[in-house]
């Protein structure tokens, strides 16, 4: 695969539900090394897109590559080895609840490096815990001695255990208060640059969109009407992104933007 | 692909050179950090000028070099520069698994635990019982709160769809009796007992019994699991701020419609085990049903057929009791529902057995044969 290539490409993509069709002949492409984000109403298939493109949903038609490599219509084994590059952050964390936070992390690593030893599976459980931002006493504790906030950053932590190239983010920030929110889009924007990560970022913040994002899809319509940074996509006349940008949430989260930048 | 991870080492002026080659990532180590450990280590410099990658875990394995033995990192690439630098602000010493506990210390704070526990759940399901008592009384002073609806449909889910399975359960279980009594009478020349068997131990024990594990084991574990989820939902405490009474909406119809099903289905239950064993015996011991049907009203008084109509409430009041009660005590995760719908059944079954021993006592003791 070379430099240039998108990590993630869809092609005519095709969901549905019974009669209910999510998704028609949708395209996208998201490029090595950026932030991109995912935004649409409820309902127009965000997640399930996600679901389609790490596999956990079958879709009617289409095509998607990840690292250059077909998804749908592969083995389990063939799969595994795309599944060991990326990581994936579910919306509540989803961390197993029967174990510890440092052994929710190494989960990954046991699964597809058996045979790696157990202190350096230690050590390396506890950098990432460290690195996710949690404090080291969150180490021995189960997910349900956790707040939210703290358990999604376990939910990155674990999806950072095999150092991927790749990270999904669902909704990363929403059920935060803006503070806890705030330090998660720095705390992506930090991992991002130190590993050089792509990250297909799922979000309603429209905060997170201003601080973090390179680019911005837009799902809408049954497809992604529109991709590019933020004053690409006002450039468009788009009635919905018009109004999502511009109401008055929009605005405000606009000012924050240009607001520190000024400072 | 790259080549898996290696080294080698070199003396230079006295100091040892590791040098690296490959790819320095946790798909490529293999037995790298062992042969690492292994190694002699002193005064040395860690040459990475021929490694083609470098992931968090080889940036870790360079920092931990660096740290303990002081080494000097030289020909690292700017990539990998800034990944040890991270993961050297990440290196704080972090805590794997919980404290272990002495396994005599655990076991004894379980047992302790289990009793405060079991004792706070006797305590709880009596101010249950006193609030359902009191919602109770609200309900006969405000008749016009009583809700019809529900009652109804709680005797069709805990009544009405029960009929086949307490059904057939009853008549399985009166077949196996007249067979395991005659096979045992038989040896005594006694085979026409067994009709005495099939109608004292349905009419008076097996019935009600029956029917009660099967309500808590359909019935409780619904309510537990229904209003559990509703709790979680935060249905019952959005209920009580618009000034529904939990007690009342949910929990009242539920145990009223038990309390009141529970007889009709003991009843029901027995006789189909009586017909059970009936079958068998016209079957297997060539006792023709009119004969059978007459030996029965002779030989099971009407005081065991009281015994079961006066359990059977008692029974369904602690059956839906245990259920709601349950789930009225779910807090916090979808894991509790799963938790407390165990509990609700392991309670009722546990009551109804302990209840039914006194019972048995009492009746005996007031002269009921």
């Amino acid at each position: 695969m070379s430099d240039d290539e998108p990590i993630i490409s869809v092609r005519g993509l095709r969901n549905s539900f019974g009669e209910q069709v999510i998704h028609e002949d949708l395209d996208l492409d998201v490029r090595k090394g950026e932030i991109l984000g995912v935004v649409g109403g409820s309902g127009t298939g965000k997640s399930v897109l996600m679901r389609s493109i790490i596999g956990l949903q079958q879709p009617d038609e289409g095509e998607i590559k990840v690292f250059g490599e077909h998804i749908l219509g592969r083995n389990e084994d063939e799969l595994k080895l795309i599944r060991q590059r990326w990581g994936i952050l579910f919306q509540s964390g989803a961390l197993f609840s029967t174990l510890t936070v440092a052994e929710n992390v190494q989960v990954p690593i046991r699964e597809f490096f058996p045979d790696i030893d157990e202190d350096l599976n230690d050590e390396i459980a506890a950098y990432k815990v460290v690195m996710s931002g949690l404090p080291a006493e969150a180490g021995p504790k189960f997910p349900a001695e956790l707040s939210g906030g703290m358990k999604k950053r376990a939910g990155v932590a674990r999806a950072l255990a095999l150092d991927p190239e790749l990270l999904f983010l669902d909704e990363p920030t929403a059920g935060l208060d803006p503070i806890g929110a705030a330090a998660f889009d720095e705390l992506i924007r930090d991992l991002q640059s130190a590993l050089g990560l792509t990250v297909f970022l799922i979000t309603h913040d429209l905060d997170s969109l201003y601080a973090i994002c390179d680019r911005v899809a837009v799902l809408a319509d049954k497809k992604v009407v529109a991709v590019g940074t933020i004053p690409e996509l006002l450039a468009l006349d788009h009635p919905w992104i018009e109004e999502y940008f511009r109401g008055p949430r929009g605005r405000a989260a606009a000012m924050t933007k240009t607001g520190g930048a000024d400072v | 692909m790259d080549s898996p991870a290696d080294f080698t080492v070199a003396e230079d002026g006295g100091r040892q050179v590791v040098r690296f080659s490959g790819a320095l990532t946790l798909a490529g180590l293999g037995n790298l950090p062992k042969r690492l450990n292994a190694l002699n280590r002193r005064d040395m410099v860690v040459d990475l000028s021929d490694v083609s990658s470098v992931d968090t875990v080889g940036a870790w394995l360079i920092h931990k070099l660096a740290r303990d033995d002081n080494a000097e990192i030289k020909g690292c690439s700017e990539d990998a520069a800034a990944l040890i630098e991270q993961v050297s602000q990440a290196d704080q010493p972090v805590k794997m698994r919980p404290d272990r506990t002495p396994p005599l210390y655990r076991v004894l704070g379980q047992i302790g635990l289990a009793t405060v526990q079991a004792g706070r759940t006797m305590l709880g399901l009596l101010g249950f019982f006193g609030s359902l008592v009191i919602a109770s009384f609200n309900l006969i002073r405000h008749p016009r709160r009583f809700r019809f609806n529900a009652v109804v449909q709680q005797f069709e889910v805990v009544g009405a769809d029960a009929l086949g399975i307490i059904g057939l359960m009853s008549f399985l279980v009166g077949i196996v009796i007249a067979q395991q009594g005659a096979v045992q009478l038989r040896q005594f020349g006694a085979e026409v007992f067994t009709v005495n068997l099939i109608g004292r131990s349905a009419v008076k024990e097996l019935g009600v019994l029956m029917t009660a594990i099967m309500v808590a084991g359909r019935s409780s574990s619904a309510f537990a699991a229904q209003i559990g989820s509703m709790k979680l939902n935060e249905e019952v405490a959005a209920m009580t701020t618009i000034g529904v009474s939990p007690m009342e909406a949910l929990v009242f119809p539920r145990v009223f419609a038990t309390v009141l099903m529970m007889p009709l289905l003991g009843f029901y239950a027995a006789m189909l085990a009586v017909i059970g064993g009936g079958v068998f015996t016209w079957m297997a011991l060539d006792i023709p049903p009119v004969t059978f049907v007459q030996r029965i009203r002779e030989v099971v008084p009407m005081t065991d057929l009281y015994q079961t109509l006066i359990k059977a409430p008692v029974f369904g009041l602690i059956i839906a009791m245990a259920g709601c009660f349950q789930g009225m005590l779910v807090e916090g995760s979808a894991e509790e529902v799963g938790l407390r719908t165990t509990s609700a059944v392991v309670q009722s079954i546990f009551l109804v057995i302990v209840l039914d021993a006194f019972f048995a006592v009492f009746f005996t003791s007031i002269g009921w044969p």
